[in-house]
């Protein structure tokens, strides 16, 4: 057991030496249009600043050096200066932008247009639309497979799956799945999709081989009404082990065994939890939870809420900068 | 038995993706038909309705319909029938159903829908109806091929009765118009007061001999002194003087009903659940906010989309019997999946509490429980159905 100790220790320290580098969320907020920066090792607010009309989503480039957010009720994705924090730029998106995925090469956006059934394609180098493409009402769930050949939106009253070839542009496929699709994201090495649906009640595990449904998933919870278990936000751990779903008004996020499909955990957060968040070490798991206007820390290993942020009016999107 | 079969072949067909390759494109009409009602010049209302309620709704349902059907290769017609004021309706749906139409969104009131069922006699069709809030056409009026996509009325009273519950308001004062159809909201107000024990201490009648924008400042104290009493409910659909009991009652008392806090199965305040998309799809296309009528109208016209795309089928028993089953669900905005009951045909929804510039609450509120689904709490339940069409 002894043995052990200097180990142990070595590793606490390692910890702390990359904690010390302070990783920062950047959490927009919808009704305040604006962006609470939060420190994600003290666990507070440091700083908002105000961004365009009606934030919502919110991703970092892959080198972290930028972030973009779709400002939905400005029609347009603002470019942030990730050192700075400072917008350096807008590109054009399209209407009503919500969601939106990086290519793996870094340089094309897919954002989903909720108000014009369309994904549109921009380069962010030079700010040009390169593509739109005609997708079912409402698009919404944006996601690019790590190998970067195709990228799927998922569309809230067509309830599709909509897969898109990345080097033509076009769709060569549709899945229909339940009510409301809102969220996605590949498995690691894209052999799978998972997809949130909100009114369906349900989570669906996509075949990429041949996009037919694997698995779906229900939830349950003790004493919530099932028409009140809303999934939406999705993440996936880089271990393989688990699937984390943020349930909406159900106001708890489901922990999901990926071996098994099987539900092993209900974690309750605040209220109308929505999207998600890992840290860069997966240690913590940060949720936005619109109506009580916070961020609950979930604790990885423990799988228990251990603390909760106040941020502005109903917080949407999380991106985390290591 | 068969039943179950038809399932297991939604079930079997629900697993193909829906692919991109060439295949031949099917059509599937729907029909909607509306009717302009005679209607009094309504002294509160300086506002007139839009021409077109109803019809935007199924407009953009059908927008939607077809963005879906793209990758489905399933076209939707609409075909838009506007009976003239007076004109027989009758006659206009029974041409349409001797042409073949089986799919129609009714966009009629309750006497010309009644008029609509017993004069069409074709059993394998299929009605919305989008617009009559009748509650004897849920009860004892029911009929097999109609379905409902606005609330009745007893679901609206019972929303309102929940928030006076809630609210601890319970000590109801009514005035109602002479019109019948205030008299059957009466009615219906009475029953929710019943069933969610709720008190009617006085009861009135606007008499409607004179022009409430001149007189209510001075008539309406005199009408509502001396009772005790939460809150005023009003009974008046047209909007003749509801408008004018707001401020003028003799104590200061909210007023609910009609007007005031109002219930309704969509008004343009909702803008949860992605509704504010929804609502501005509509705005944009219709050029105003969307009404109760246009939502129901949307609804229908959704449902058979969503049928369609779920049994990836045109055959109008396929439909029929999809939209009637448990599989069906309805993704409608209003943070639930919405179905049709299968005891009298209407779809279950939560109804909009809402005041003239803003969401009040959306019942059923809170606290309100049942054992199924807390949306049966609105109107007829299944153990107080008179349907009896939909048993057999």
């Amino acid at each position: 057991m002894s043995k052990y100790a200097p180990l142990g220790l070595l590793a606490f320290s390692f910890f702390l030496s990359v904690s010390a580098q302070a990783s920062i969320a950047y959490v927009t907020n919808e009704k305040d249009n604006s962006v609470s920066v939060i420190d994600v090792e003290a666990q507070k607010v440091v700083r908002t600043f105000d961004v365009g009309q009606r934030p919502r989503g919110i991703i970092m480039n892959k080198d972290y050096s930028k972030f973009f957010i779709c400002t939905s009720d400005d029609d347009t994705v603002e470019i942030y200066d990730a050192k700075t924090e400072k917008k350096i730029g807008e590109l054009p998106s399209g209407k009503d932008p919500e969601q939106f995925a990086l290519h793996p090469d870094n340089r094309h956006l897919y954002i989903a247009n909720e108000d014009d059934a369309l994904t549109t394609v921009v380069d962010v180098e030079t700010g040009t639309v390169v593509a739109q493409i005609d997708v079912g009402v409402e698009p919404e769930g944006m996601a690019v497979s790590h190998n970067g050949k195709m990228a799927i939106t998922t569309s809230e009253t067509t309830n599709m799956v909509h897969w898109i070839d990345t080097e033509t542009h076009e769709l060569f496929d549709n899945t229909l799945i339940d009510q409301r699709p809102r969220f996605a994201e590949f498995e690691k090495d894209d052999s799978l999709l998972w997809v949130s649906s909100e009114i369906g009640g349900t989570v669906s595990v996509i075949n990429v081989a041949d996009r037919t449904i694997a698995k779906k998933i229900s939830f349950a919870i003790k004493g919530i009404h099932k028409d009140r278990i809303q999934p939406v936000g999705l993440r996936l751990s880089a271990d393989g082990q688990y699937a984390y779903v943020g349930l909406g008004p159900a106001n708890h996020v489901a922990v999901i065994n990926r071996k098994t499909f099987e539900v092993e955990k209900y974690i309750l957060v605040g209220r109308r939890v929505w999207f998600l968040a890992f840290t860069p070490d997966e240690k913590t798991l940060l949720t936005s939870n619109g109506i009580s206007g916070d961020v609950s820390f979930i604790d990885v290993a423990s799988q228990k809420a251990i603390k909760s942020v106040k941020v502005g009016r109903y917080p949407w999107g999380i991106a985390i900068k290591p | 038995m068969q039943v179950r079969c038809m399932f297991l072949l939604f079930c079997a067909l629900s697993l193909l993706p829906f692919g991109v390759s060439a295949q031949e494109e099917v059509e599937i009409k729907i029909a909607f038909v509306t009717q302009k009602v005679a209607m009094p010049l309504a002294l509160s209302n300086l506002l007139q309705d839009a021409e077109d309620l109803g019809v935007q709704g199924a407009r953009l349902g059908l927008n939607d319909n077809n963005t879906t059907g793209r990758f489905t290769k399933q076209k939707f017609i609409l075909e838009e029938k506007l009976a003239p004021e007076g004109s027989d309706v009758v006659a206009a749906v029974q041409d349409m159903v001797r042409t073949g139409q089986k799919l129609f969104v009714l966009d009629l009131d309750g006497p010309a829908l009644k008029a609509v069922l017993s004069g069409v006699v074709e059993q394998n069709v299929l009605f919305f109806n989008a617009r009559a809030q009748d509650n004897d056409l849920r009860q004892k009026s029911c009929d097999f091929r109609l379905l409902h996509t606005i609330a009745s009325r007893a679901m609206l009273t019972d929303a309102l009765a929940q928030f006076m519950i809630t609210k601890r308001w319970s000590k109801w004062f009514l005035i109602q118009g002479q019109r019948p159809e205030d008299q059957l909201y009466a009615l219906s107000l009475k029953r929710s007061a019943k069933k969610f024990g709720a008190k009617f201490v006085e009861e009135k009648t606007w008499d409607g001999a004179r022009d409430a924008r001149r007189t209510a400042q001075s008539e309406v104290p005199l009408l509502t002194q001396g009772a005790d009493y939460d809150v005023m409910m009003v009974a008046d659909e047209i909007g003749d003087f509801g408008e004018y009991l707001m401020y003028r009652t003799f104590d200061p008392r909210p007023v609910a009903g009609t007007q005031g806090l109002f219930a309704t199965s969509w008004f343009w305040t909702v803008e949860q659940w992605g509704a504010l998309q929804f609502q501005n799809r509509f705005i944009k296309q219709a050029k105003r906010g969307m009404t109760d009528r246009d939502y129901a109208a949307w609804a229908a016209v959704r449902s058979i989309g969503e049928a369609a795309t779920r049994t990836k089928s045109s055959d109008f028993k396929l439909l029929n019997s999809y939209i009637r089953s448990d599989e069906f669900q309805l993704g409608a905005y209003k943070g639930r999946k919405l179905s049709y009951r299968n005891w009298n045909g209407q779809l279950r929804q939560p109804v909009i509490l809402t005041a003239a510039r803003s969401l009040v609450a959306q019942a059923p509120l809170e606290g309100f429980l049942h054992q199924h689904t807390e949306l049966d709490t609105l109107g007829f339940d299944r153990p107080e159905s008179q349907c009896k069409e939909f048993v057999k």
